[in-house]
């Protein structure tokens, strides 16, 4: 187990190299052989068979050496014990010789006769264990015989116990043991083995053996050792004739080999499990048995010989030893060998499994591998599919509506208008629908990029306001928006898409907010922690504070005073928020410098609303596409559910994250942060010029009070109105407005004297009004000399008759109807102001007729070196009233542009051979900035021209990149149109000179 | 009637014009700028535009015939080419002056060549085309003052 633990852990590893190495497929080396896997189990089964096999016979020819070393042992100690016993044996009977031939040859008399004989022997008999019996014959002659067999008394017989025939010699038997007593008498000359003996043993005069035999009486088998025994003392290298002479008689006992031998192995340990053979080999073809059994079984593979010596050098004997039993099987040995096997077989098992399951792993993971890729590519081709063919739709749609829109300006009976209008109702809907789908789509396929272009975030959250005015107007929502201060006025980003995110929020928080207000607040989320800080104690304050508004009914302390989901928008924290901001505008300058160095700015954007709010079980899937709360929810309000996916995918990619707080019947707050760039310092004031909204100067200084009960509401209103450059003053009721103008009025050169006092609708229904307007007429009619300050109306929705009643209280005729926005608001006051300030306002412009006026005049000079373009640039400008000359080259407007010269502004293409557009523009802001120094050097003497050399110079260019952009701000030129001239760009570039000429001139 | 009928003329073939894609915004915008104080202003910048056009594809076929090519000059001009075909709202014909200059940034002689090809084509397709509907233009401000 703990093998394929690290087998599989090993695997993995190898996985997750490949991943990490990418490379597409890592095979592994299991996987690369995986057909050859039952092979190589079936090799490791045979190789593991083999070796438990070589085992097995190695430890079995162990146990065969030791037992045969055993055997040797065992056969060897037995020999060499039965050789010991048997020289003693016969040492002994030489002895006996010895005491033969003393005491009865050369004593005379004998000293010893059959008695004595017997007696001794008998008594040493414990000496000879191995001899059954000892006997003396006595060498007679033939000659000699009758006296012998006279002097005993007895005749001389042969073996057989006849009288003994006639022979050269004899050898009867004279003294003899008891135990072979019935061998007296007998001739051993007449036995042929004795004979032989007997003149072998007087030949060599040493103990001579027989071949083994069957003894006289015992039947048993055993040899007869026969000794020598000489009548006189041989000399001392006797010839055989000296010894035969010399011989007096033999010296024979028998040895009873058999039961010898058994005796003898019955005394050793062990004796039961060989068995053992002593063979005369005397005659080496014929091996004569002395013990042991001639056909006997036991283990014949297996024996040991080893050699006797007797003592008779003639005779040669050997003991061969055996086992009783065969080798016993080893069990040792094979239960070894099998339990060897049979491991190796498991573990082989074991890691043929561990293979096959990675194989089978693996396997899995290639397949999930391509099932994923194969998901992904459906995905994506899913989108592409969807964004092809939303792409291939919208081409025709915009085909019908275009003709809807052309049909509709033809002679229509009210019906078919109606029935167009629906219809392009229904098609605008519909090219919205295919627009957040394609959208979608393409954020999917990945094909969405976001631009990243200066813009003005105040100005574009003015107009996603403007575009729900009339809804939330109807409806009687409050519609407001706050910028912090801190905000940057130009930031770097994808303006459309931020468009899109805010009005998709705020579209849906119209579209479900019946009551209330919809707030839209920006706040810098760059250094989060005193506002985190902020959010904590409001939290904690407005935690009981909360309680007692509830429990008290009364109104919360939101824009509108219905309660709000998030509490952080309440006026507490709101407060807090703002006057840290204000704090630390105010506190250092190091801050914008530390501000400035950072190249990004983080936005914390938020919308309230305090519509039906979300479910609770809906507010987990509000972002997944084509989810609305619930399907009742897409009766009653319709859209598709998509708009907040689509958001959250916008807040992502500008590197936001987005999430919502939502009570059901409270109301709903989205927020998200997203990221910007900032602006350089250097382009910054060049940006300001050309993109930001033009809101006019003319109010810049003036003083407003602004009485709103709702410190939130009022701080929106002062928002705006700063934007204008007014300082403004918060009153909480009319009250004390009324008493802050009256004391300044009184002390006549204060601070503050407002220019214009802003009322809220509510304050003012709220009854009060009448007190602060009659004491203004008071005054009025002391005759005092104050000029009355402008009183403006503030209102969501307004009757007619609040209005009459408005004008009759004093307020001026224009209302400023809400959602505020600055431009409006300017519009307004300008209209208000009008009567008092002669000045004209910059008003609203817009449309071709601007442009006319804008250019009406103008001297231009077109440099294009294509004759084509040349011509049409040069019409478009004539026909908003400009004077047009051309130039075909940088070089010919050169010439044109000597100073002095009486151009007002000047159109360069880019593109032209010889001189481009950037070489002659900078050359004539060389020529300029020399006329300047000369200039400046004649300046007492009060030279024609104000101002300084300074031509706008403007790039056509058909390819508006941004490179292309910096470049023509390198080089001295103060904007770019793209090339087919479009109206509103021609109008945005060229506004930016000559509208601020008229205001600085008066 | 027949000036009814003439006008319609006019403005079908504009319609298809624009519709199959040989014209695009610019060409309104001309028209936009004719007006009484300009009454042929299309024609007149029209008629530059052959000009011009003519002169400038002289250039381009010299250039290309000329060894080694000097795609520099085979870029500018061709760049102008493009410049006053985008400004009468010849998309086609731009369009494939895009074609061209990519070859010519490649240095792809043969794709310049053959891309040249459809240049002159498209060109000469838009020329004619415009001729007719100019004609017709003209007939149809003639009818109606008659």
């Amino acid at each position: 187990m703990g093998l394929k633990l690290k087998q599989s852990y090993h695997h993995s590893v190898t996985v997750k190299v490949n991943e990490q190495m990418g490379t597409k497929r890592g095979y592994t080396f299991i996987q690369a052989n995986r057909a050859w896997l039952p092979k190589f189990l079936l090799l490791w089964v045979m190789v593991m068979a083999f070796l438990s096999t070589w085992i097995y016979k190695k430890m079995d020819a162990d146990n065969k050496v030791r037992r045969k070393e055993v055997l040797s042992s065992m056969c060897d100690q037995r020999a060499r014990m039965l050789q010991d016993q048997f020289s003693v044996s016969v040492n002994h009977v030489h002895a006996l010789a010895i005491l033969v031939s003393t005491f009865h040859y050369y004593k005379d008399p004998s000293a010893i006769d059959q008695e004595t004989f017997a007696e001794y022997t008998a008594r040493t008999a414990f000496e000879r264990p191995l001899l059954s019996g000892v006997a003396y014959a006595e060498r007679v002659k033939h000659s000699e015989r009758e006296k012998f067999e006279r002097q005993h008394g007895w005749t001389i017989k042969t073996m057989k116990r006849e009288p003994s025939p006639i022979r050269d010699e004899y050898a009867p038997v004279i003294f003899s043991q008891e135990t072979v007593s019935y061998i007296e008498s007998l001739d051993m000359m007449s036995g042929e083995e004795d004979q032989e003996n007997i003149l072998r043993a007087r030949a060599t005069g040493k103990a001579v053996l027989t071949s083994p035999f069957r003894l006289l009486g015992s039947h048993h088998l055993g040899v007869v050792l026969t000794f020598p025994v000489y009548k006189s003392k041989l000399p001392p290298k006797p010839t055989v004739e000296e010894r035969i002479e010399a011989t007096a008689g033999y010296l024979g006992g028998a040895f009873d080999v058999e039961s010898l031998v058994e005796n003898l192995l019955g005394q050793l340990a062990g004796n039961q499990a060989i068995l053992v053979n002593v063979y005369d080999v005397t005659n080496s073809s014929d091996h004569l048995i002395m013990y042991g059994h001639q056909n006997q079984d036991g283990d014949l593979a297996l024996l040991h010989e080893s050699k006797l010596d007797f003592g008779d050098p003639f005779r040669k004997h050997q003991m061969i030893c055996r086992y009783h039993q065969k080798a016993p099987t080893s069990w040792t040995a094979l239960t070894t060998a099998f339990l060897f096997f049979v491991i190796c077989l498991l573990v082989g098992y074991i890691l043929y499994g561990a293979a096959i399951h990675i194989v089978k792993v693996e396997d899995d993971f290639h397949g999930m591998q391509e099932l994923m890729v194969r998901a992904e590519a459906a995905d994506v081709a899913k989108s592409q599919f969807l964004a092809t063919v939303s792409h291939e739709i919208r081409t025709p749609m915009n085909g019908i509506l275009g003709m809807l829109a052309l049909l509709l300006d033809t002679d229509l009976s009210s019906t078919q208008r109606d029935y167009a209008q629906t219809a392009q109702v229904c098609g605008k809907a519909l090219i919205t629908l295919i627009n957040e789908v394609l959208d979608r789509a393409k954020i999917e396929a990945g094909k969405l990029e976001l631009e990243t272009v200066p813009f003005d975030l105040r100005s574009i959250l003015d107009d996603v306001l403007s575009l729900f005015s009339e809804k939330s107007r109807n409806k009687g929502l409050e519609l407001a928006v706050f910028v912090s201060d801190k905000v940057p006025e130009m930031v770097m980003g994808d303006p459309g898409r931020f468009r899109q995110i805010i009005t998709n929020l705020v579209g849906n928080s119209v579209k479900f907010t019946e009551r209330g207000h919809i707030f839209v607040k920006v706040h810098v989320a760059e250094n989060p922690k005193p506002i985190d800080d902020a959010k904590a104690e409001s939290c904690l304050d407005g935690g009981s504070d909360e309680a007692a508004l509830i429990s008290g009914g009364r109104q919360f302390n939101t824009l509108s005073g219905y309660e709000a989901a998030d509490e952080r928008n309440s006026w507490d924290s709101f407060q807090l928020l703002v006057t840290a901001e204000a704090l630390q505008n105010d506190a250092s300058e190091k801050m914008t410098v530390a501000d400035e160095a950072s190249r990004s700015v983080t936005l914390m954007v938020s919308v309230e609303d305090t519509g039906i709010g979300i479910p609770l079980i809906a507010q987990d899937r509000v972002f997944t596409p084509f989810m609305q709360a619930d399907s009742s929810t897409s009766r009653n309000y319709g859209g598709t559910g998509i708009g907040l996916s689509i958001t959250k995918c916008l807040v992502e990619l500008m590197g936001g994250h987005i999430s919502f707080i939502s009570r059901p019947q409270v109301g709903s707050t989205f927020s998200f942060t997203t990221v910007f760039g900032r602006l350089k310092k250097a382009s910054r004031s060049d940006m300001k010029k050309s993109n930001a909204e033009d809101l006019p100067s003319g109010f810049r200084g003036l003083k407003a009070i602004v009485v709103d009960g709702k410190p939130v509401r009022a701080a929106v209103t002062r928002y705006h109105l700063k934007r204008l450059g007014m300082l403004v003053e918060i009153a909480n009721n009319v009250k004390i407005a009324a008493s802050a103008c009256g004391k300044n009025g009184s002390s006549c050169g204060s601070k503050i004297q407002p220019d214009i006092v802003l009322v809220e609708k509510d304050s003012w229904l709220s009854g009060e009004y009448s007190c602060l307007s009659l004491r203004m007429l008071d005054r009025k009619q002391n005759g005092d000399l104050f000029k009355l300050p402008n009183m403006i109306l503030l209102a969501t929705n307004i009757t007619n008759a609040e209005l009459e009643k408005a004008k009759a209280a004093g307020f001026a005729d224009t209302t400023i109807m809400k959602p505020l926005r600055a431009s409006m608001v300017a519009a307004c006051l300008q209209q208000v102001l009008e009567t008092g300030k002669s000045q004209p306002g910059k008003g609203m412009p817009n449309g071709s007729s601007v442009l006319g006026s804008l250019l009406c005049g103008k001297r231009i000079l077109v440099v294009d070196d294509n004759m084509v373009n040349r011509r049409v640039a040069a019409g478009a400008l004539k026909k908003f009233g400009a004077a047009v000359e051309c130039a075909a080259s940088g070089k010919a407007a050169l010439k044109l542009l000597q100073l002095p010269h009486s151009f007002d502004a000047c159109f360069m293409d880019i593109q032209m051979p010889e001189m481009d557009g950037f070489e002659a523009t900078r050359r004539i802001r060389m020529l300029e900035s020399q006329a300047n120094e000369e200039m400046n050097g004649d300046t007492e003497k009060g030279s024609g021209r104000k101002d300084e050399w300074h031509l706008p110079i403007l790039a056509m260019t058909a390819d508006v990149i941004h490179a292309t952009y910096d470049e023509c701000l390198k080089c001295g030129m103060d904007g770019y149109v793209s090339k087919p001239f479009e109206e509103e760009n021609l109008y945005q570039a060229v506004a930016k000179f000559f509208k601020t000429k008229p205001i600085s001139d008066s | 009637m027949d000036r009814n009928r003439l006008q319609h003329q006019v403005a079908c073939m504009r319609r298809s014009l624009f519709d199959q894609g040989y014209l695009d915004e610019p060409f309104i915008q001309l028209e936009e700028l004719q007006d009484d104080a300009n009454p042929n202003f299309v024609q007149e910048i029209v008629t530059l535009f052959y000009t011009n056009s003519a002169r400038l594809i002289q250039n381009i076929e010299h250039a290309l015939n000329s060894r080694p090519i000097d795609f520099n000059k085979l870029d500018d001009h061709m760049h102008q080419f493009k410049g006053s075909s985008s400004s009468i709202g010849a998309k086609k014909v731009t369009n494939e002056c895009t074609v061209f200059r990519d070859y010519c940034s490649a240095e792809n002689a043969e794709g310049c060549s053959r891309s040249f090809q459809q240049v002159k084509q498209e060109y000469a397709i838009l020329r004619r085309k415009l001729e007719v509907y100019l004609q017709m233009v003209r007939q149809a401000a003639v009818s109606q003052t008659a």
